[in-house]
């Protein structure tokens, strides 16, 4: 069933070929055109900007728009058909799983749990990370380090990062309420650096000296460890289509998801190249 | 030949008062337009949180876990009314004291200082409060009370204590200049001291705006948004101390809800806990005007 995104993009082209049609006649075969509308995950932002950019360079006559807007944002409005793409953090949410739409996967984002630089463990097993996160164990000294309280400091239940943890490290156990929730990446850094005895978890791109990365059952992260399939703690980065994509559409995801592009942006925005990911 | 001219100007004059009275008539419809709209979207939209949730476990119960269909805002809406209740608490006093220092004690030119400095309060943005709240505040309260992390009602209520000091300070201030120069000139003549008369007369005589200007300040504490969601740390619990980290109406709705599908059981629970939100503003809106209705009465 031919999808409503899938006329808009197929007339789009067939309305800006009619424009071209009387200066340019013997149009170059291949020759991409037409508009790709996108909205959805913030995170997502730093990578599509160069994607973006990059295509238009290469596609004069295609013009790109991506929108921020949330992840469920873009999954909803890629459903309705506002949107040719939708891009997610996050997997698709229940009411949209029989709506027709196509995962691509765009970049792989590895997570990081952090805690207060004064705190002595360095790494925790995941039966551990789910006994802290769960609210089991509240005092550093069960799981080796000093006497202190473990403050958890980390993100809203709608927050696709903690969505992930969910699914990778707490699987069926839930989050306890007893914690503190700030609502970025960056304030939950802040605040875990600020806060003696805090643990959480960021997007690995938001590690810095203010904080100390815990590793993941005695494996740091490292890009290696990731693409090595050692480092478990990750999701990807996708874009949802109504349907196959076609067109202009296909071609910006053809070229966001390329090697060559990946291998000069991902990594440097704090990315894992999604080429470069364990299957 | 004059008089002609005459009448064709007034009779212009007159089109153009008609015009601008039209154009009144207008902007006075847009605005009601403009609210009532408000409250039916939001009102709708929350509203159809019921076809899913109980109005019961709504409103009585204090689990928050839409994920697993559990919905209950009783921690966001007891947050709320404690934080608005202690920031009047610590914050009225307060201002009430500066009012009554600017309008009765303070010297002329101390009072054209303090004036425009009161007003600079409101130029400040919220976030900006809520970063010296985050930065400076809640350290400061987990070393002095010994606690886990200092995230939690006092926080946000000394927060919002300070940002409501403007309301207070020049509602009330306002009131007690207007109170008449008669009844203060009588209080001093029968030997009363300034203590005495303040306390005695000018304040009793005040007590309508000053009343106005603490339920507008409370308006503006349980609408504060960006501030507390800095400081009180967020968490989908029913506060039992001062320390501990809870979460108000606004600091629930900011945090969930560029993340939530719109339309979805949760996402219309946000809706309804705007329109409690909305419900409570306008109870106090009324409850002034009935104050301030009691004043000309």
């Amino acid at each position: 069933m031919p999808s409503f995104s899938y006329l808009a993009s197929v007339s789009a082209c067939w309305r800006a070929a009619g424009r071209a049609k009387p200066t340019s006649p013997s149009r170059r075969g291949g020759e991409i055109q037409g508009t790709v509308t996108a909205s959805g995950s913030t995170a997502l932002l730093p990578l599509l900007k160069p994607a973006q950019e990059e295509f238009q360079k290469l596609h004069a006559k295609v013009t790109v728009n991506i929108a921020g807007g949330g992840s469920f944002t873009g999954q909803n409005q890629v459903a309705a058909g506002s949107v040719n793409i939708g891009n997610s953090d996050v997997g698709l949410q229940d009411s949209l799983k029989s709506a027709g739409l196509v995962e691509h996967k765009l970049v792989g984002i590895p997570f990081v749990f952090i805690v207060n630089p004064g705190v002595a463990v360095d790494s925790l097993t995941p039966e551990q990370y789910v006994a802290i996160f769960s609210g089991k164990i509240t005092n550093w000294k069960d799981v080796g380090g000093k006497d202190q309280a473990i403050t958890i400091i980390h993100r809203a239940k709608s927050s696709g990062s903690r969505a992930t943890i969910q699914e990778v490290v707490m699987k069926s156990a839930s989050f306890t309420d007893n914690a503190v929730i700030q609502d970025s990446n960056g304030a939950v850094r802040a605040a875990i650096a600020s806060t003696p005895g805090a643990v959480g978890y960021v997007d690995a791109a938001y590690v810095d000296q203010s904080v100390k990365g815990l590793a993941y059952n005695g494996v740091k992260f490292s890009l290696e460890n990731v693409t090595g399939g050692k480092y478990p703690v990750y999701t990807f980065g996708r874009m949802y289509t109504k349907g196959q994509p076609t067109g202009a559409v296909k071609a910006f995801i053809d070229y966001a998801t390329s090697k060559e592009f990946q291998e000069k942006y991902a990594e440097k925005q704090g990315f894992v190249p999604v080429t470069k990911m364990p299957k | 030949m004059a008089s002609s001219v005459n009448i064709g100007e007034h009779n212009l004059k007159l089109a153009y008062d008609r015009y601008m009275r039209y154009l009144f008539i207008a902007s006075a419809l847009l605005l009601t337009v403009i609210i009532a709209a408000i409250i039916i979207f939001v009102g709708q939209q929350g509203l159809m949180t019921f076809t899913e949730v109980s109005p019961a476990d709504f409103f009585l119960a204090g689990k928050w876990d839409p994920t697993e269909g559990k919905y209950g805002a009783l921690s966001f809406i007891l947050g709320s009314v404690y934080v608005t209740l202690l920031a009047v608490l610590l914050g009225a006093p307060l201002g009430l004291a500066g009012a009554v220092f600017m309008a009765k004690i303070a010297p002329p030119r101390l009072r054209d200082i303090m004036r425009p400095a009161t007003d600079l309060y409101v130029a400040i943005p919220s976030v900006v409060y809520g970063f010296i709240g985050l930065t400076i505040l809640v350290p400061y309260i987990r070393v002095q009370f010994g606690v886990n992390t200092g995230f939690g009602l006092l926080a946000a209520a000394a927060i919002l204590a300070v940002m409501i000091l403007p309301t207070i300070i020049s509602i009330s201030e306002d009131a007690i200049r207007s109170v008449p120069r008669a009844l203060e000139e009588g209080s001093l003549a029968l030997g009363a001291t300034r203590w005495q008369t303040i306390t005695g007369v000018i304040l009793p005589a005040a007590l309508p705006g000053i009343l106005t200007s603490v339920i507008l300040a409370m308006a503006r504490a349980v609408g504060e948004t960006m501030a507390v969601q800095m400081v009180i740390g967020n968490t989908p619990q029913i506060a039992r101390s001062l320390f501990m980290p809870t979460s108000t109406l606004t600091s629930e709705i900011v945090v969930e809800m560029g993340n939530t599908p719109f339309g979805s059981a949760w996402g219309n629970s946000l809706f309804l806990m705007a329109l409690v939100l909305l419900l409570l503003s306008l109870a106090m809106i009324v409850v002034i005007r009935r104050v301030a209705g009691e004043r000309t009465a």
